[in-house]
């Protein structure tokens, strides 16, 4: 036989049987099992604040003999590396492979949305203990998706309101990241300062791979009552640290991020920051003390807001399955019925999800204060109920594009 | 028979096996891995056309393929434009464009200046999809991408696109092949070994490497289009610089100036530093050493390595090249 013709041969046979080729896929049975994929950067530039998510779920898991909804509890866990990328790859892995009950993660809102797709065409529930990312619940929301933290703006609106109201600040100049989560944290500001009556003066966007921020700071004018700022991890410190140095003296009001527990310790500078988010470790609270000292006692650190966010999509994912009866296999009635969950004893205080699955809930006013030597962000004002809305009407609201770097438009930047 | 012969063969072999593969039972994860090796083999090989061919070590191919992927996403997400034949012709179409431009400004200069402008270019288009939202969605990217049909065939389903991205691999590993070895192919490879005598020649030197570097940006917009569809999301880490090392990687893993070849480097990079990744925290101390070992001990890339073993394992004691261009 001729190369030519045993190529021929082997192509044709390859064929014929490439269609007959059945399926050797075993139906998944129904497991006895609940599993839990847990996509999360366990690697990466966000391991860091990725470790307090384990830590958050695996005390949940410890306190509850690692059952939910009287199921026996299985972790499947996949590093998405915080890359949109590697996260469709590990969810493929988890859904495809490991056939998981439910998704639970990521923490980058990058991630988060390039899952969308997937997780709606394979109809998995999945509960997103930390994105935050304003359109999950606002003008795209999903009925996969379970959305147990908050919205990007959220705590802002609220910062404003505070800034404006008690503070009593009129112009402000605003500085953050140069991505999504800064323009929509920084948005929620900006909206309410300005609709409040407060004067926006200049605002200032910074790569979000930035070292130094020194060409930044000299950017931001000198007359102003306050700076409003928004970053985490590295970058906070960085820059909390670059503000002092710089010898700027107007007040530093940020989004809680920026002073969150993880990097709270490395960021001396921070005392007197005014902040806003909707937990802080340092809540006085029956829930959250007990939250604090198992946490603390457990892990040698203090818990951040990653950590009680984790947990707090656990108590979600675990009522939710009780509701259902441990029967989780209609993905749409299974985050319903979270959705409906009433946690009235999460550490950050009460809170139920709103008719979009955003989080209505208790918003924290804190300062960063020095107590027995160490940092806190100590609550200052709560405020009750605070819907992702804010005071606005919804429908209104929804009208306006999403906030980005130039909305709400500034209102009196180069005046 | 000849080398030439046996390499045809094994080549066939390979293809064969590739087809069957997901009828084999192997799981569709692992379906869906093997069609990103397809894809990213198809870009590396673009980049061999460069690196291996034409001696231009080039750093923006990442954005090449970005923007293959973005045509894709944008073009479906606004214009509705869903089906094969245009998606891919556009996507071809947009790369090519860009890399024309790219060849303007980064063969002015040669070596490491052509690197460097290469990253700059790179982090350009990088920085454009990254703060261009209204166009590119930003840091969140675009999604709501949907698989095309081909023809009469769905292939919306993971086994189906393996198989475009299988068949679209083989397609452009053929075309690149006759590249190569055309009249046109033998003129890059002297621009590569020895660009002064080229030029004494009376060749062209400057057109040959632009030429090379706008067919290479076709053929990155190819596997970019095809990752648009395979993630059904499109998203700036695409066109990053890491992306563009990592494709360059996979070039020097395979074996630079083989081609084939890639198919070893992709599939090593994409199977490892998935499967590591869930296996230790450490994955990409163990994927450094593995790139460090390749270029110590087979430095012609894995494909030097394949048959050497093979023929050890088989007792053979001939030395097999695979070069041969």
């Amino acid at each position: 036989m001729t190369n030519a013709r045993r190529l021929a041969w082997l192509a044709a046979a390859s064929f014929a049987l490439t269609s007959l080729g059945a399926d050797t896929r075993g139906a998944g049975a129904q497991a006895k099992t609940f599993k839990i994929g847990f996509l999360y950067p366990v690697t990466g530039v966000f391991a860091a604040p990725g470790k307090y998510m384990q830590e958050g779920l695996e005390l949940y898991l410890k306190e509850h003999n690692n059952t939910m909804g009287g199921l026996k509890v299985d972790v499947d866990v996949a590093d998405d590396q915080g890359n949109p990328s590697v996260g469709l790859t590990q969810i493929r892995k988890l859904v495809e492979q490991d056939h998981v009950d439910v998704i639970f993660g990521p923490l980058s809102a990058a991630v988060g949305s390039a899952l969308v797709p997937y997780i709606e065409q394979h109809k998995i529930a999945a509960v997103y203990p930390i994105v935050s990312s304003d359109d999950l619940t606002q003008r795209t929301p999903s009925d996969y998706i379970v959305r147990t933290e908050w919205t990007s703006s959220q705590p802002t609106h609220v910062l404003a309101d505070y800034a404006y109201k008690t503070l009593k600040y009129r112009k402000v100049a605003t500085v953050a990241y140069d991505f999504s989560f800064g323009w929509e944290s920084l948005g929620g500001f900006i909206d309410t300062f300005q609709r409040d009556g407060g004067k926006i003066t200049k605002e200032v966007w910074t790569p979000l791979v930035t070292s130094d921020y020194s060409p930044y700071l000299s950017a931001i004018p000198r007359d102003v009552d306050a700076v409003m700022c928004s970053y985490s991890g590295a970058a906070a410190i960085n820059f909390i640290k670059q503000y002092k140095a710089f010898g700027l003296k107007m007040p530093l009001i940020c989004q809680g991020n920026t002073t969150d527990e993880s990097t709270l310790q490395e960021t001396p500078d921070a005392a007197g920051m005014i902040t806003a988010l909707q937990y802080t470790a340092a809540l006085k609270s029956p829930a959250n003390d007990k939250f604090v000292a198992a946490y603390t006692k457990a892990y040698g650190h203090e818990p951040s807001y990653y950590a009680e966010g984790t947990y707090v999509g656990a108590q979600y994912l675990d009522r939710g399955l009780a509701a259902v009866k441990g029967n989780s296999a209609d993905a749409v009635a299974f985050v319903k019925a979270m959705r409906a969950v009433r946690v009235t004893d999460a550490p950050r205080g009460p809170l139920h999800l709103d008719d979009r699955g955003s989080p209505v809930q208790n918003i924290y006013i804190r300062r960063v204060d020095s107590v027995g030597g160490k940092l806190q962000n100590v609550v200052l004002q709560t405020y009750p109920n605070v819907s992702q809305f804010w005071t606005y009407n919804p429908t209104e609201y929804l009208k306006q594009p999403v906030y980005d770097r130039t909305h709400p438009p500034c209102n009196a930047c180069g005046s | 028979m000849s080398v030439g012969r046996r390499w045809i063969v094994a080549a066939a072999a390979g293809f064969v096996v590739a087809l069957l593969l997901p009828r084999l039972g192997v799981p569709t994860f692992y379906v869906s891995l093997l069609t990103q090796t397809w894809i990213f083999a198809i870009v590396a090989m673009s980049l061999d056309l460069l690196v291996g061919f034409t001696g231009l070590v080039n750093f923006s191919q990442a954005a090449l393929f970005g923007v293959g992927a973005y045509a894709v996403a944008i073009g479906a997400t606004r214009f509705h434009v869903t089906a094969f034949v245009p998606v891919m012709a556009l996507g071809i179409v947009c790369a090519m464009v860009t890399a024309a431009i790219f060849g303007l400004v980064a063969l002015r200069s040669e070596g490491v200046g052509f690197i460097i402008i290469t990253i700059a270019l790179n982090e350009i288009v990088w920085g454009l999809a990254y703060q261009w939202v209204s166009v590119s969605g930003g840091d969140n990217g675009i999604t709501g991408i949907v698989r095309p049909h081909v023809g009469p065939f769905d292939v919306s389903e993971n086994t189906g696109y393996y198989y475009v991205c299988l068949l679209s691999f083989a397609i452009c590993l053929v075309l690149l092949l006759v590249l190569v070895r055309s009249p046109f192919g033998l003129v890059l490879k002297g621009v590569r070994e020895t660009p002064r005598r080229m030029r004494a020649l009376g060749y062209n030197v400057w057109l040959y490497r632009y030429l090379a570097m706008t067919i290479s940006g076709g053929f990155a917009g190819v596997a970019g289009v095809l990752f648009a569809w395979y993630n059904q999301f499109v998203g700036p880490v695409a066109l990053s610089l890491d992306q563009s090392t990592q494709i360059l990687i996979i070039v020097i893993l395979g074996g630079i100036g083989t081609l084939y070849g890639q198919v070893f480097g992709a599939l090593v990079v994409v199977f490892l530093s998935n499967e590591l990744s869930a296996v230790t925290q450490r994955w990409e101390m163990v994927l450094g050493v593995i790139y460090f070992a390749v270029v110590m001990y087979a430095p012609g890339g894995l494909v030097v390595l394949v048959p050497r073993l093979w023929n050890r394992l088989l007792g053979r004691r001939t030395p097999v090249t695979a070069e041969e261009s």
